[in-house]
């Protein structure tokens, strides 16, 4: 009697409803997606011919090999840049270090295919640089479009996340393993092979993967500076919104590949990462000491180079949206006019992206912090599965998970399809980590006694998480909640395959301005975003009281 | 291939902020050396200027005849243990201790053979292939102090290397660290800020305070004759008493109140203080006293008695109000009640005096 009131209290239920949650709207869809993808579109019949089709034409395979490249060179020239980085402002004292930390995550936060589109017109065919150089030197650039342009894009998107990742793991080392190593006569670079990038070895493979995941899903930038490259995030959404000639089954069938290989990569990661992991706490962490000299000097010239740089794309977007435009290109002199034309003639995205993003978090709020609860406190097989369900979005790339959802709500019992309901559920799936995995974070660090303290005094299990629990885990909650908000407000990759004209959101406006050609109005959209995402960080900075953001 | 170091006016700034000002010691070749000190006193900061860790601001640090002020850790040859045991997570115990070796033109046979030598000598040969996490903090301690003499060093350096130990781990790891380090011969500087610990390992020791060294002695000196107030109630524990000294035809005597006067021999106050009665400061460690039933003495009221089985606590109130400890070893009888009234006097030839602030013991050296 005792045992069975206590495995079927009132967290069970909220289990079983948010599982339900996780069937319906992201196992559900990854089914029928699975299943579309193995039967002829218009017979009906079981057929292999998508997977055929896909394997047997260059075009096709040519696209998966781009994307396995531009993944891999991305991951690995992020991680090659971003460790030396965060090594030196780890231990090199850099004047306005903690301004520099907070340009440097902004300038992650945008969406991609802003950076892609500030860098065509930076160094495209028509871009300033590139006139200028030509016009002062002589010389013609090298061509962005394609492989070069998309790994420039990305690598500089990516660096931060590597970065950040790495400087908490350079927190967690302790400067006695440092001073130990050197006590036995190692310094410089032997020091640094031996011993610190051995234990920041699994930090920088979880941030590898982040980085490969997002490089591999990542839509609006091949799609804008990739002209003739074809990456697999393209191939499906042309193969998905081609008027003519579009066929949802093999765009279904292109996401499984995908999907498997993500899958695959994940899997391959968490073998390798978990056989390499080790727990450090820091009695004595490394601290940024004030160094003198040409090493100095070189220190600071690197760190506000790659500030510099990283940033460069938001200051010339904003730059331009003050610019004055006639008709699509920009000319001499400075007005509001880009904002004024913005305003007028898709203001409404603005709205529909604030009601669209609020509804997203307060569920993703209620749902994570419930989410973290019972992982964390009730594990069972069911919260177990709710754990791996909750890490989907990981592997699956915004643009198949948009697929996935259209193709399964499209048609009865349940059609949602076109409805802001559809763009909510996305939002809700794919940004959820965020606040579950800081919402956990906290919780690890709540005695459960307390618990139990409320309970043994009478409070129910629902006024003890309601009235003691949830309110010790609230800063935890908010940080991450405001992750969740950022990266929903420069969504694009899902939003751009499941929005209509009235579920329109702010980034899917500028992609289309972008793709037209009114880079005035584009620049406008993206500096108020930019505005929001700024505040946004600097509210979180301010809240948490930290410098920077753990992902 | 131990060596003596010999440091001379030694400074440590931390910008405007003096840590230690002018501080000098010498450590003899193979001695087992301690700092001991409250938190915050510089041992630790001491210790880590001979690491090589710490700048030093002023004065020298010698390595026998060799000023080392700009040497590199890793050229000086020490051997360190640090608080937090510094064990590299990512390497086996084995990979650990050849860790200092591999960076020496050593053969890789040669480095097993030390590696297994050493292992023997810390007795945690069976755990050689396992990783520092699937360790307990004990074993950890002697991964750590393996690490640090496989390497032959000139000087052994060790920061508070028990604190992280519980207490009967402690006793035992000290005894371990005693022991290996007599074996070894290593010059040895050991920072503690317990004081038992720093009796139990100490062929010398140096309390510290504030920068400064305020008594350097053996285990004994200390304990019995230390140097100030502050050594004298840092060093166990002591009551001490306001009382005066007089001196009457050669002899001294001390008047600790209540008209309880008791001579007492070794003791030398200098000229220039020398007056017919000073008052002074009288440290009396609780073992020091002597309860009388005979009416001799300071009046006293047991408050509480601790029967801790070989000795037996008294917490007594002297008709000054001020409250003493007194232990005294257990006896059969029955143990004197709360309320009772006792008389006390002490022990002239172990008790210490002070001049009135402290700073100075007027009592005579002790007879070792």
């Amino acid at each position: 009697m005792n045992r069975s009131r206590k495995r079927f209290d009132v967290w069970t239920n909220i289990s079983l409803l948010i599982f339900l949650f996780y069937i319906v709207f992201l196992a559900l869809p990854l089914f029928t997606m699975l299943i579309k993808s193995f039967y002829n579109g218009t017979t009906g019949d079981f057929s292999l011919a998508y997977f055929v089709k896909f394997f047997s034409k260059p075009y096709y395979l040519n696209a998966l090999f781009n994307s396995i490249k531009v993944t891999v060179c991305v991951t690995i020239l992020a991680a090659v840049i971003a460790t030396p980085l965060a090594y030196i402002m780890s231990t090199v004292k850099i004047k306005g270090s903690s301004t520099i930390r907070i340009l440097i995550l902004i300038s992650s936060m945008s969406a991609p295919f802003i950076g892609a589109y500030s860098w065509i017109l930076l160094l495209g065919r028509n871009g300033v640089i590139t006139k200028f150089v030509k016009s002062v030197f002589g010389i013609t650039m090298p061509d962005i479009y394609g492989f070069g342009g998309i790994l420039l894009v990305l690598t500089l998107q990516m660096v931060p996340l590597i970065f950040m990742y790495v400087s908490g793991a350079l927190k967690s080392v302790d400067q006695s393993l440092m001073e130990a190593a050197e006590s036995m006569g190692y310094k410089g670079i032997s020091k640094m092979r031996k011993v610190l990038l051995p234990l920041i070895t699994p930090t920088l493979m979880a941030g590898g993967l982040l980085v490969f995941m997002r490089a591999l899903a990542d839509f609006g930038t091949p799609m804008l500076i990739g002209e003739g490259y074809k990456t697999v995030p393209v191939l499906i959404f042309n193969e998905f919104i081609s008027e003519v000639g579009g066929d949802d089954g093999f765009a279904a069938a292109i996401s499984v590949i995908v999907v498997i290989f993500a899958t695959a990569v994940f899997l391959l990661q968490k073998f390798v990462s978990n056989r390499k992991s080790y727990t450090m706490s820091a009695l004595n962490p490394i601290e940024p000491k004030k160094k003198s000299g040409i090493g100095s000097i070189l220190a600071h010239i690197v760190i506000y180079l790659y500030t510099l740089l990283a940033l460069l794309p938001q200051l010339y977007v904003i730059y331009t949206s003050f610019q004055k435009t006639s008709g699509r290109i920009f000319v001499k002199g400075y007005s509001l006019d880009s904002y004024r034309d913005a305003f007028d003639s898709i203001g409404g995205a603005i709205q529909n992206t604030f009601v669209l993003a609020i509804s997203s978090l307060v569920i993703i709020i209620l749902l994570a912090v419930l989410i973290a609860y019972v992982t964390v406190r009730r594990k069972n097989a069911l919260t177990n599965t709710l754990d791996i369900f909750t890490m989907f979005p990981y592997i699956v790339p915004g643009s198949i998970l948009g697929i996935a959802l259209l193709i399964t709500f499209n048609h009865k019992p349940l059609v949602i399809s076109g409805t802001a309901i559809i763009i909510i559920v996305s939002f809700v799936i794919r940004r959820l980590p965020y606040t579950i995995r800081s919402s956990a974070a906290i919780l690890h660090q709540i005695n459960g006694g307390i618990e139990e303290a409320a309970i043994s005094l009478g409070a129910s299990q629902m006024k003890t998480f309601f009235k003691i629990t949830l309110p010790m885990m609230l800063a935890g909650v908010v940080s991450g909640a405001i992750l969740s908000w950022v990266t929903i407000i420069t969504e694009l990759s899902t939003s751009i395959i499941l929005y209509t004209a009235k579920t329109k959101t702010v980034t899917v406006a500028i992609y289309t301005e972008v793709v037209r050609g009114n880079y005035g109005v584009a620049a406008a959209l993206s500096t108020v975003l930019t505005v929001i995402t700024v505040v946004s960080l600097l509210i979180f900075l301010k809240l948490s009281g930290q410098k920077e953001i753990s992902m | 291939m131990s060596v003596t170091i010999s440091i001379q006016d030694l400074v440590k700034k931390y910008g405007e902020t003096t840590v230690i000002p002018e501080l000098s010691v010498e450590i003899q070749k193979g001695e087992f050396f301690t700092l001991l000190g409250p938190s915050g006193c510089g041992k630790t900061t001491l210790l880590r200027m001979i690491a090589g860790f710490n700048s030093i601001e002023g004065g020298t640090i010698n390595f026998n005849d060799k000023v080392i002020n700009n040497v590199e850790p890793g050229k000086r040859n020490i051997g360190m243990v640090f608080q937090n045991y510094a064990i590299f997570p990512h390497l086996t115990v084995k990979g650990n201790i050849a860790f200092g070796l591999q960076n020496r033109k050593i053969s890789k046979p040669e480095i097993a053979e030390k590696v297994d030598e050493i292992l023997k000598v810390v007795q945690i040969e069976q755990y050689k292939d396992r990783m520092p996490k699937n360790l307990s903090g004990g074993q950890q301690q002697r991964v750590a102090l393996a690490r640090a003499i496989v390497i032959r060093p000139d000087v052994l350096l060790m920061d508070e290397p028990l604190s992280n130990l519980d207490a009967k781990l402690r006793i035992d790891m000290r005894n371990a660290i005693k022991e290996i380090q007599r074996e070894v011969g290593i010059t040895t500087v050991y920072v503690t800020h317990d004081q038992e610990e720093a009796m139990a390992v100490s062929d010398r020791i140096a309390v510290m305070k504030s920068g400064v060294i305020q008594h350097l002695g053996t285990p004994q000196e200390i304990y019995q004759r230390p140097a100030n107030v502050f050594v004298a109630t840092f060093i166990g524990r002591t009551n001490i008493i306001e009382g005066t000294l007089q001196h009457e035809h050669g002899q001294y005597s001390l008047q600790m109140g209540q008209g309880y006067q008791e001579p007492i021999a070794n003791i030398q106050v200098p000229k220039s203080e020398m007056k017919s009665t000073l008052p002074v400061q009288i440290s009396v460690r609780p073992e020091e006293f002597n309860i009388r039933q005979d009416q001799q003495g300071m009046k006293a009221t047991i408050v509480h008695s601790v029967f801790l089985g070989q000795h037996t606590h008294y917490f007594v109130d002297l008709a000054s109000g001020q409250r003493v400890e007194i232990t005294q070893e257990s006896q059969t009888a029955e143990l004197l009640s709360p309320g009772q009234t006792v008389y006390l006097t002490v022990k002239p030839d172990k008790i210490n005096v002070y001049d009135i602030k402290g700073e100075l013991n007027y009592t005579g050296r002790v007879q070792l």
